[in-house]
């Protein structure tokens, strides 16, 4: 049984006791301890479940690459599933359950699957559940989801707060290890801007660890020192950033750097947020980010105490604490004696170390004999015996298929098949692969690294992350490495004198499949993936099957497609795959590493940005009033317009009536700030006017505004809006409210690309200006009584704009009308918006006056027949389908459009064009409804003829009133369409004209 | 082809399951072929097996430069809808969604193809009147959708938040026959299915060049030599343009990086999958538990195969204001596909100014949904030189002007 030894543990406190609960269940653990080592020493070696057989699961690892040991941690608002125990760092008052069973860790029902496996192999899911067709979804496709699936479901609104950080340096070191301080100590002497990264709570990675089985030194001083001494150096350097609990999560392009920093994971109730993302750009990034150990693939390798080598030892020196009284090790490497004699040296007992190697191991082994320890040369382990906990071992030759020779008890295996360097953040930008058959494994080929723009590299691995397995390897591997990246960014290293003295070690040998003659019940058992129960079998299976494709073998098993993401399973997984397809493993390649490293909490990923502050909100400078008086809002971009301002007891749709009629029969207002304004300026201002619109702009004359539409380059209207001519050289553009920002990009890039040498500037100031329509038939009279300048029709006619002093704010005045009627528009800087806004409501209230919502104003444009971006347009409708002729200019040789406008499609008289409609009843004609016609066409579908584009109760005409887009429309007036709801029930409307409201314009033109 | 079943996998497991043959085999490419096809993708794929079954053409390669499936098949957030507003984009995508309802019968293979119904959410009030619009188009068009409340959407989707506070959900188009689907399985399915008809699956075969006679195909260069063919069609998404180039003429097409991540698995907790255009983003969640979760695509062309960070923080941000529970949740893996973009952001299934040679691209962000469709009415088109499911899809479109824009109802990718 797992248990704390009662001395040791170089991470722990012991003088600082905590306490937790596990499943209910009150438990004891130290300062410095992960949930996973405190686990351990209270004797809970069992976990978890696994996600398909929902086998018992025990800790496998003691780091980032832990597949079985993973919790729901927290509750309530806190509460989060799937994480790894071991990267969970033990706090007072921690709450952790276990995962994917029922009714409990102990007894699964889902167990039944693993009675069952035999029956669900890899990908059995294709070949079955076809019939009867109905139940995948009422029946197979429930019950698998209900098995699958791993943690439980967060209930509650995420209780923390996240943020982002930015981050510029030269230099970013990812990995606190031996190498990654080396490189970074380095780099803070050459007085580059060091960022310098530590996933886990503590500097030096394993190389302490290791020391403290091997008694390696580093000039002549135990490796802590070293640590201890660079850690204190890098605190002296003002250029060197050093964070602990940040991990990098992913290399983009460009040096882009994703950092992502647990701040209160460890301290739940510390102030301020629970995590931050880094976003960095780095001139250079070295990924000292060391090696994974790799499991060894034999029957019962995933019986609860079987353990990878190194986080056998990572428990014992580290924490303190034993897996097993009786720990066997097996090994294809000497790296695992370390191991073997860390177990000796804590008093426990080591019955056999088996090593696959036929000839054994180096300087180590001997140590571990001369411990006393018994070595077994060329044997593996055919089988491990017990279910939720290990019981024993049956040894065999490594060579054979499997005949036991000897039987050994033990609850506790560590095993080693060699190490993986972590290639992850090298690959995520392009880095390649290179398979070092010594070591068995893939590390970068530095040769084809990640390449900047220029073709420089902007990516250098160091220490174990390169290969370098040994440590005087390591200590001069990250030398040369960070040597490189320093001198990339203009940096001079002086040398550091750094030895290493540690022990030799001879050449580790592949092992795959253990024993290499393993039979097909042997292989079922072997376990590749642990988390998503991919065995040796699988693979095997997948390639038989002709998912040949390192790709498809992946996604036929599940085979590293775990939250571990193969951390543990993929080499092993490839090597099985590349035996049964008899080629080399290089030629099977790897699967893509993809970010993140390890997964990053989607909190962080949104930052602050959530809530109220999800997107910035756009107020006018008379929001506050609104919101005052009640303003029902609409949402339009990032703007929020007022919908209409219902009073006590009305519905909405009783204030539009209300704000129409007092607007059409006295006088209203609108707050039109929304509006895009954009200022063209320049010699060629006009010219190129006359390029983005329809209409001649460029004839306008100072004081005059003209209406005009903009086309994409394939013909169709994309915006509309009144140009102002504020002098010779200038135009203020207004645009809808949604394409202020659009248009602006638009005129742009026609700008920078295309007519880049013509003497233009544009500029968005749309919220430099507050802007006011005063409506209605007393809008001069209310306009009037704030100003002395004249306002009569002969000095500002309709269509003409001129600068006079209201209220005393100066104030652009522009004649223009989306209503039909008398209309002002009224722009002041935006400062001084709302003093004019309540100073038009006070000089109105003789008149009643009271401001009207975008319901209104589009049922007031409605009723005039005035076309609404977005309603009658909607990406597919040319100025021609609109009946808007008139302002397509035909004395300019050229505008945006124009050619797309000729072809033949466009140029068809059999498109829809643009109509009034009036039910025949007065009804309100229902919203996108289409007129059918007879017939269906050659794909069955019901023919059409026509659809409505705006639909309103107009309370001016008393009716519902609508604009439709109908098949040669305007020669058919009279003619009556049926138009079908969803609900069954049909419409029927009369094509009439658009305009249903004062036709001759007489009321705007007073 | 051995019949696959539970009873086939229960003989089979009392041999360990190493019985089971290919599915698929790994032929070496004949001399000549009466259709090539460049590209096993779900599409190219498709297409082989209709011109199998219903048109009775069998010798028929599908060469592949990688492996099958390896693309925007394998990609994708495998989500099923027919839901589109203009008739010639709703008639071939519900015809590959009336596919997909027998695909695992018809294949012999499980597709794994979930009917849980689509959501599209209405956020402003220009979304409402956009998906009512779309609704009675869907009613003309056969494809059954429905315009619902916001309580109606609460209820179908239980860890949604309708109430905002920026963009309350007003309402949703449901499309209860939408659905998800095993993306790889759909490709692995036909690719047996064709294997079974004695098509011949090439993988690892790169194109590279289209020999032509007097304007009309005659066959490819490839990595592994010379094929003769009848008739080419050309099925190879993000790089269209290249085989395109080869065979001398240009597609009206651009190539961007779309991307999408994957949560960690957790129990089942949404039934439907959500799109949200407003905020820009959709989720649904995969049988093994995973929130599938995309957005929009890169602004820049590229042919990388990743995008750039920030397109991720903006769809988790829109997706953690439409479901705040996933805030507790972890991003496991983000990927990229390119996808092959066109004007008016529909797809390209055409002849081309080389006889013999057809097209069938510029499926943006959209084609898995369409697979079956595409594969059936580009067969058609093949075989018979005329389908009323491409008639609108063609290359001269553009010429013409006769666009066939879905803007207005995609407005995210999809």
């Amino acid at each position: 049984m797992s248990t704390r030894l009662s001395t040791g543990g170089r991470l722990i406190d012991r003088t600082k006791p905590m306490s937790y609960t596990f499943n209910g269940k009150r438990m004891k653990g130290f300062a410095g301890d992960t949930l996973a080592s405190a686990l351990l020493a209270g004797g809970q070696m069992m976990m978890g479940r696994s996600f398909k057989y929902h086998r018992p699961r025990g800790v496998v690892a003691s780091g980032a690459e832990e597949p079985n040991a993973l919790v729901g941690l927290g509750q309530g608002a806190a509460f989060e599933p799937n994480q790894r125990a071991t990267t969970t760092e033990l706090f007072d008052g921690l709450s952790a359950t276990s995962q994917n069973h029922w009714p409990s860790l102990e007894f699964d029902v889902g167990a039944i699957n693993n009675r069952l496996a035999r029956f669900f192999p890899a990908g059995f899911y294709y070949k079955t559940f076809m019939f009867p067709r109905v139940a995948w979804k009422k029946l197979y496709e429930p019950i698998v989801r209900q098995s699958a699936g791993l943690g439980a479901v967060p209930k509650e609104r995420d209780g923390d707060t996240y943020e982002h950080f930015y981050g510029f340096f030269d230099l970013v070191v990812v990995g606190g290890g031996i190498s990654g301080l080396i490189a970074a100590r380095a780099a803070g002497r050459a007085g580059l801007r060091v960022l310098l990264m530590e996933q886990t709570a503590h500097w030096g990675g394993r190389a302490p660890v290791d020391a403290a089985a091997d008694g390696a030194t580093v000039n002549d001083a135990p490796v802590d020192k070293l640590v201890e001494e660079i850690v204190a150096d890098l605190a002296t350097m003002p250029n060197v950033t050093t964070r602990l609990r940040m991990m990098a999560a992913g290399v983009y392009d460009h040096g882009y750097v994703l950092g992502y920093e647990r701040l209160t994971d460890h301290a739940p109730e510390a102030p301020g947020p629970r995590h931050r993302l880094w976003r960095i750009r780095a001139g250079q990034i070295v990924t000292a980010t060391g090696a994974i150990e790799r499991p060894l693939s034999f029957a019962g390798n995933d019986i609860p105490g079987v353990m990878l080598a190194s986080a056998t030892r990572d428990y014992i020196v580290n924490y303190g604490v034993s897996p097993g009284d009786r720990v066997v090790v097996v090994t294809n490497n000497d790296d695992a004696y370390r191991t073997a004699i860390a177990v000796k040296k804590a008093g426990l007992d080591v019955p056999i170390i088996v090593d696959a190697r036929a000839a054994g191991g180096g300087a180590l082994a001997q140590a571990a004999r001369d411990l006393g320890i018994r070595v077994e040369n060329g044997r593996a382990i055919a089988k491990v015996h017990g279910k939720k906990q290990v019981e024993g071992v049956s040894i065999c030759a490594q060579a054979g298929e499997g005949g036991v020779l000897e039987e050994i008890a033990c609850d506790a295996v560590a095993m080693s098949g060699g190490w993986s360097p972590v290639v992850h953040l090298w690959s995520h930008c392009g880095g390649k692969l290179t398979w070092d058959e010594a070591q068995a494994h893939f590390r970068p080929d530095v040769h084809n690294s990640p390449k900047g723009d220029a073709g420089e590299t902007f990516v250098t691995p160091a220490g174990a992350a390169n290969g370098a397995m040994q440590l005087g390897d390591v200590i001069a591997d990250a030398g040369e490495m960070a040597g490189r990246a320093i001198a990339a960014l203009g940096g001079t290293v002086r040398a550091e004198p750094v030895t290493a003295s540690a022990p030799d070690e001879v050449p580790m040998q592949p092992v795959w499949l253990m024993p290499q003659g393993a039979g097909p019940k042997l292989r079922m058992k072997a376990w590749l993936d642990y988390q998503n129960d991919v065995k040796v079998s699988d693979v095997q299976l997948a390639a038989r099957e002709g998912y040949e494709s390192v790709e498809h073998t992946k996604r036929y098993t599940t085979l590293g497609m775990a939250t571990d993401q193969g951390k543990l399973s993929n080499i092993n997984g490839l090597a099985i795959l590349s035996d049964a397809l008899g080629q080399p493993i290089p030629q099977t390649g790897t699967t893509t590493f993809r970010p993140p490293y390890t997964p990053i909490s989607m909190g962080a990923i949104a930052g602050t940005a959530r809530g109220a502050a999800f997107q910035p909100l756009r107020r006018t400078p008379m929001h506050s009033w609104h919101e005052e008086n009640n303003a029902h809002w609409e949402p339009v971009g990032q703007w929020r317009r007022p919908y209409c301002y219902p009073r006590t007891g009305e519905s909405h749709a009783e204030a539009v009536s209300r704000e129409i009629n007092q607007t059409r029969s006295s006088v209203g207002l609108l707050d039109a700030s929304t509006l895009g304004k954009i200022i063209v300026k320049g010699p060629d201002a006009g010219r190129f006017l006359d390029m983005l619109y329809t209409n001649m702009m460029s004839t306008l004359k100072p004081g005059k505004c003209r209406y005009g539409l903009m086309c994409s380059e394939n013909g169709f209207l994309i915006d509309d809006g009144v140009v102002a001519r504020l002098d010779e050289e200038t135009f203020l553009c207004h645009t809808t409210t949604g394409g202020a920002e659009s248009i602006h990009a638009h005129m742009e890039e026609w700008l920078q690309t295309e007519w880049w040498d013509w003497k233009v500037y544009t500029a968005n100031v749309t919220e430099q200006w507050a802007q006011i329509a005063v409506v209605g038939p007393k809008a001069r009279a209310v306009l009037q009584t704030l100003s002395d300048d004249d306002l009569s029709a002969e000095t500002l006619p309709f269509m003409a704009w001129k600068e006079v002093t209201l209220a005393g704010i100066k104030a652009r005045v522009f004649r223009i009308s989306f209503s039909g009627e008398l209309s002002f528009e009224v722009a002041v800087p935006a400062g001084q918006g709302m003093a004019l806004w309540l100073a038009l409501l006070d000089a109105g209230a003789e008149h009643g006056i009271m401001p009207y919502g975008t319901e209104a104003l589009h049922v007031m444009r409605a009723e005039k027949g005035f076309i609404m971006i977005g309603d009658e347009t909607d990406g597919t409708v040319i100025p021609q389908d609109l009946n808007l002729h008139w302002a397509l200019s035909k004395k300019k040789d050229d505008y945006l459009g124009k050619r797309a406008q000729q072809r033949s499609h466009m140029a068809d008289p059999n498109r829809w064009k643009l109509v009034g409609l009036e039910t025949l009843d007065g009804s309100v004609l229902p919203d996108g409804a289409y007129a059918v016609a007879e017939g269906v066409n050659e794909n069955g579908q019901k023919r059409t003829q026509g659809r409505v584009t705006s639909t309103y109760h107009s309370p001016t005409l008393n009716r519902g009133i609508a604009m439709g887009l109908v098949l040669h429309g305007p020669d058919r007036m009279g003619e009556v369409l049926e138009f079908p709801g969803t609900d069954g029930t049909v419409s029927k409307a009369r094509i009439v004209d658009p305009v249903f409201y004062d036709k001759d314009g007489e009321k705007q033109n007073v | 082809m051995r019949r696959y079943s539970a009873w086939a996998v229960a003989r089979e497991a009392t041999r360990y399951h190493e019985g089971w043959e290919r599915a698929w085999r790994a032929p070496e490419p004949k001399k000549r072929y009466d259709v090539v096809i460049v590209g096993a993708g779900g599409h190219g794929l498709a297409t082989a097996y209709y011109l199998g079954k219903n048109h009775g053409i069998t010798n028929v390669a599908v060469i592949e430069k990688g492996w099958l499936g390896g693309g925007n098949t394998g990609r994708n957030t495998t989500i099923i809808r027919s839901n589109y507003l203009q008739d010639s984009s709703a008639a071939i995508y519900e015809k590959a969604r009336s596919l997909y309802e027998t695909m695992s019968q018809d294949l012999n293979y499980n597709v794994m193809f979930s009917p849980r119904g689509v959501i599209m959410l209405a956020q402003t009030e220009h979304e409402v009147r956009g998906y009512q619009r779309t609704a009675h188009a869907n009613a003309l068009q056969g494809v059954s959708t429905e315009f619902i409340s916001p309580q109606r959407v609460k209820e179908l989707v239980p860890i949604i938040d309708i109430s905002g506070p920026r963009y309350p959900v007003l309402g949703g188009l449901w499309q209860a026959r939408g659905g998800t689907a095993r993306h790889d399985a759909v490709a692995w399915g036909y690719a047996r299915a064709c294997s079974d008809m004695g098509m011949d699956i090439i993988q690892k075969c790169e194109v590279t060049g289209i020999r032509q006679e007097g304007g009309r195909v005659t066959g490819v260069g490839t990595t592994k030599g010379a094929i003769d063919c009848g008739k080419l069609g050309i099925v190879v998404a993000g790089h269209s343009g290249h085989l395109a180039e080869m065979a001398g003429f240009r597609l009206p097409l651009e190539s961007v990086a779309l991307q999408a991540l994957v949560s960690e698995p957790i129990k089942p907790c949404m039934d439907v999958v959500v799109m949200a255009n407003t905020v820009h983003g959709y989720m649904s969640q995969s049988d093994k538990g995973e929130m599938v979760i995309g957005g929009g695509t890169d602004a820049f062309n590229n042919y990388t195969q990743r995008g750039s960070f920030h397109h991720i923080e903006e769809t988790v941000r829109a997706l953690i204001e439409t479901f705040p529970m996933i805030s507790r949740l972890k991003m496991l893996r983000q990927w990229g596909g390119i996808v092959d973009v066109t004007g008016d952001r529909s797809p390209i299934l055409s002849k081309t100014p080389v006889e013999g040679v057809f097209i069938n691209s510029g499926w943006g962000t959209g084609g898995f949904k369409a697979i079956p469709g595409s594969g059936f009415g580009f067969a058609e088109l093949m075989a018979k030189g005329y389908s009323p499911l491409t008639a609108e899809f063609g290359l001269n479109r553009f010429a013409e002007g006769r666009f066939v824009d879905e803007s207005v109802a995609a407005g995210v990718a999809h």
